[in-house]
């Protein structure tokens, strides 16, 4: 799966790569202070559920961060990425100026990379293993960055290039789900020749991609964008279908299916099961988010309702959970507060959502967990009591256990909360297949191949972790893509 | 897809439509439902599956406007076709032979009681069917039912057709006749709260069908939540059945009032419109 030292090695001597190195001195690459992403200022972007906060590197900009990179013989930022991108070479077709073969070093690994640009917690794995940082303590060159202005730049030009496709093979592959598990999956497996199926329960491709994140962290038009490109691959999408309902199993073997991956997501939200938690105005971040961004509903042309809160409190220190305390401070949120159970340490957002939201004027009430909520005559959330907790010792995560404070308790007026604390794994798929084994946590369990007890059938992402990021879940889609077709080679 | 075959208004408000679905009339069962959205800006909306046709590869659907999306649901016309339809959603019901089985049903919650009717006579038990609706209008599905009925017993809140009086009264007064082992139950949350009221007081086991506040159906957003037993469950995948007597029928309620204020505010909009 991941490129050979050899052949990274090989592409390194290329004469453009040479001739780049020898353009400047290392010493005067470490002078280069990093670049700063430009963003839309808080007070303007929080009226605008729609505005990309974030609005890219341009091309000057791009083009001095990627002369940073040092090209090194032994790149480990490589190793920090999910789906082994090509790093160093698609920096340094950047640096040349050279943005679209730079797009084209990123679809070969990666079929999203406008997406994971977005989203990827690139601190935590390809800027992590970056010489500047690991050998330099210095901030490692903005990966993340490049690679969406690499994606974005071909987006623009108007010159998408469809990667290369094998002859067809007319083997009948499916996915189900249309998260970025499935399409990492779909796109790969159309390069080896496959026909390939997607099959979707909602009326839109994406998954969570579509559902989940907000137009202003992802924009929905740059998601369709890839999926374009994968539909130019072959790769044909079937929404409002439910596998094992719509149709059985059976019933799809029995059309020429040979073998399916599983990419359904973690579907059931949780909840904390304390008293006052089905209230009104108590809702999980997926219904929130659903309801805004899937259905449109910060948009008053568009018929689903969402509640809106004064105050707002979001429970959970994830992704999810600033994206839905970010989303209530654009639907007119006075107070929109996270309120967590540990420190911001140990708060697993990205880094930058939570710069972001701090910007936004989001209040962090950390070391707290909620215990109890109450509501009007109406059954509406109106208050709701909250248990204060400090830091002991490391739990199996690693992260500091909270742990309670007993007796310091206080209250807070809410009327509206969203319960971000998690996902468990959507039965449907696990309950229609007979004989596939599960966790005790309604995972999936596979090998290290992605291969479940059935066969024939593969899974990846949420469904197999239980809840983890976008580019965790397409490293699994590859790898999946990889086993699966080894598996119908042998076949 | 989604071709809309035939219409006909079963009441003023209440419109029946038969929809091209081939897959769906060949996978559902008996207690599925299905998700809906009418255009680009629509809701999804979910309702049950009245009647079902494998062979002609259709199923219908009834509503009752209460809003704009069922409003504009009830504007297609036949020949045209629903954006989206997706299903069948849910557990369907455990069909089995009990003996005498008392259904209950009130408004459209009729129809999606006709299949689960035909379901438990064709597994070869007395069926006694309760139809009940606040006037004649609102009676639905009356013909059907007695085709898969030995009895049907109409009432009416203003008593304009079959007897008068709720629905609990006419289920009691079966009670009170004869031996009957299992109740289900469907329709306003209202009335099978008084339902399951009436039936823990005889010690008959009743299922009631839920409809709660749905976005995706699959289990994915919990607005559907429910208590039942003392615990959190979804209507969506864990229902829509659930045993009557567990079910936390005031919580259910409120919860159903959930976005009403908005609801009215967009439908008051949506009538100025049009």
């Amino acid at each position: 799966m991941a490129i050979s030292t050899d052949t990274l090695k090989e592409e390194r001597k290329a004469t453009w790569r040479d001739e780049l190195r020898k353009k400047l001195k290392n010493k005067e690459r470490l002078l280069i202070p990093r670049v700063k992403m430009p963003e839309v200022d808080p007070n303007e972007r929080i009226k605008y559920q729609d505005l990309e906060v974030n609005t890219g590197l341009s091309c000057e900009q791009a083009v001095k961060e990627a002369s940073r990179c040092m090209d090194c013989a032994n790149p480990t930022c490589i190793e920090g990425c999910p789906v082994s991108i090509n790093i160093p070479k698609f920096i340094k077709h950047i640096e040349n100026e050279n943005f679209l073969e730079a797009a084209s070093v990123l679809k070969e690994t990666n079929s999203l990379p406008a997406v994971c640009g977005r989203v990827c917690p690139q601190e935590k794995q390809c800027e992590s293993r970056c010489f500047y940082l690991e050998k330099l303590g210095k901030a490692p060159v903005a990966i993340g960055y490049l690679e969406r202005f690499a994606a974005d730049y071909e987006q623009n030009s108007g010159n998408m290039r469809v990667p290369e496709v094998a002859p067809s093979n007319h083997i009948k592959v499916a996915a189900i789900g249309s998260g970025p598990a499935s399409l990492s999956w779909a796109g790969d497996m159309a390069k080896r020749g496959y026909d390939v199926t997607v099959f979707e329960a909602l009326h839109e491709i994406g998954g969570v991609l579509k559902y989940g994140i907000p137009e202003f962290r992802l924009p929905n038009k740059v998601v369709d964008k890839e999926l374009k490109v994968l539909e130019k691959m072959g790769v044909k999408f079937v929404t409002n279908f439910i596998v094992g309902r719509t149709e059985s199993f059976e019933d799809l073997q029995a059309q020429g299916f040979q073998a399916f991956f599983v990419g359904s997501g973690a579907g059931l939200p949780r909840f904390m099961n304390i008293p006052g938690e089905n209230y009104n105005g108590i809702l999980s971040s997926n219904e929130y988010l659903t309801r805004v961004n899937l259905m449109g509903a910060y948009d008053n042309s568009f018929d689903t309702p969402v509640l809106k809160g004064k105050n707002v409190a979001v429970i959970g220190g994830g992704n999810t959970a600033m994206d839905s305390v970010r989303t209530a401070k654009r639907l007119g949120a006075e107070r929109a507060m996270i309120i967590y159970r540990r420190s911001m340490e140990e708060m697993p957002a990205r880094v930058e959502e939570v710069k972001h939201a701090q910007e936004e004027g989001i209040e962090f009430i950390n070391l707290a967990n909620p215990l109890e909520y109450f509501a009007n005559e109406h059954g509406r959330v109106n208050r709701m009591r909250v248990q204060r907790m400090e830091l002991g010792e490391p739990d199996a995560s690693g992260r500091r256990r909270p742990v309670v404070i007993e007796g310091d308790e206080f209250e807070l007026d809410v009327d509206l909360v969203i319960v971000a604390i998690g996902v468990s794994p959507n039965p449907l798929i696990p309950s229609s297949v007979h004989d596939l084994k599960v966790s005790n946590w309604g995972t999936i369990n596979v090998n290290d191949r992605m291969q479940s007890s059935k066969l024939e059938l593969f899974a990846g992402g949420d469904i197999v972790r239980g809840g983890a990021t976008v580019i965790l879940a397409m490293g699994d889609g590859r790898q999946a893509a990889n086993s699966m077709h080894q598996y119908l080679q042998k076949k | 897809m989604n071709k809309i075959l035939e219409k006909e208004f079963l009441s003023e408000n209440v419109v029946k439509l038969v929809v091209e679905a081939p897959l769906i009339a060949r996978s559902r069962k008996p207690g599925n439902f299905i998700i809906l959205r009418v255009d680009p800006k629509g809701e999804r909306i979910p309702l049950t599956i009245a009647t079902a046709d494998a062979i002609k590869g259709t199923i219908s659907i009834i509503a009752q406007v209460v809003g704009v999306s069922s409003a504009k649901l009830s504007k297609l016309e036949v020949g045209d076709e629903i954006l989206d339809l997706v299903g069948p959603l849910g557990k369907p019901t455990e069909v089995k032979k009990v003996g005498t089985i008392l259904f209950c049903g009130g408004g459209v919650g009729v129809a999606p009681m006709l299949p689960i009717v035909e379901a438990f006579k064709k597994a070869g038990n007395r069926v006694i069917t309760v139809l009940a609706a606040r006037t004649k209008e609102l009676i639905i599905l009356e013909n059907e039912m007695r085709k898969w009925s030995d009895e049907v017993i109409i009432m009416t809140d203003d008593g304009s057709y079959g007897n008068k009086g709720l629905v609990t009264q006419g289920a009691e007064e079966v009670i009170k006749r004869e031996k009957v082992d299992e109740c289900i139950t469907i329709g306003p949350a209202i009335m099978m709260k008084f339902m399951s009221l009436l039936t823990k007081k005889y010690n008959i086991p009743t299922q009631a069908s839920l409809n709660a506040i749905m976005v995706d159906g699959t289990g994915m957003c919990g607005a559907c939540r429910v208590t039942v037993d003392g615990q959190t469950r979804f209507t969506c995948v864990d229902g829509p059945e659930f045993n009557a007597d567990n079910i936390d029928f005031d919580e259910l309620l409120m919860r159903l009032g959930g976005y009403q204020e908005e609801e009215r505010a967009a439908y008051e909009s949506y009538l100025k419109g049009n």
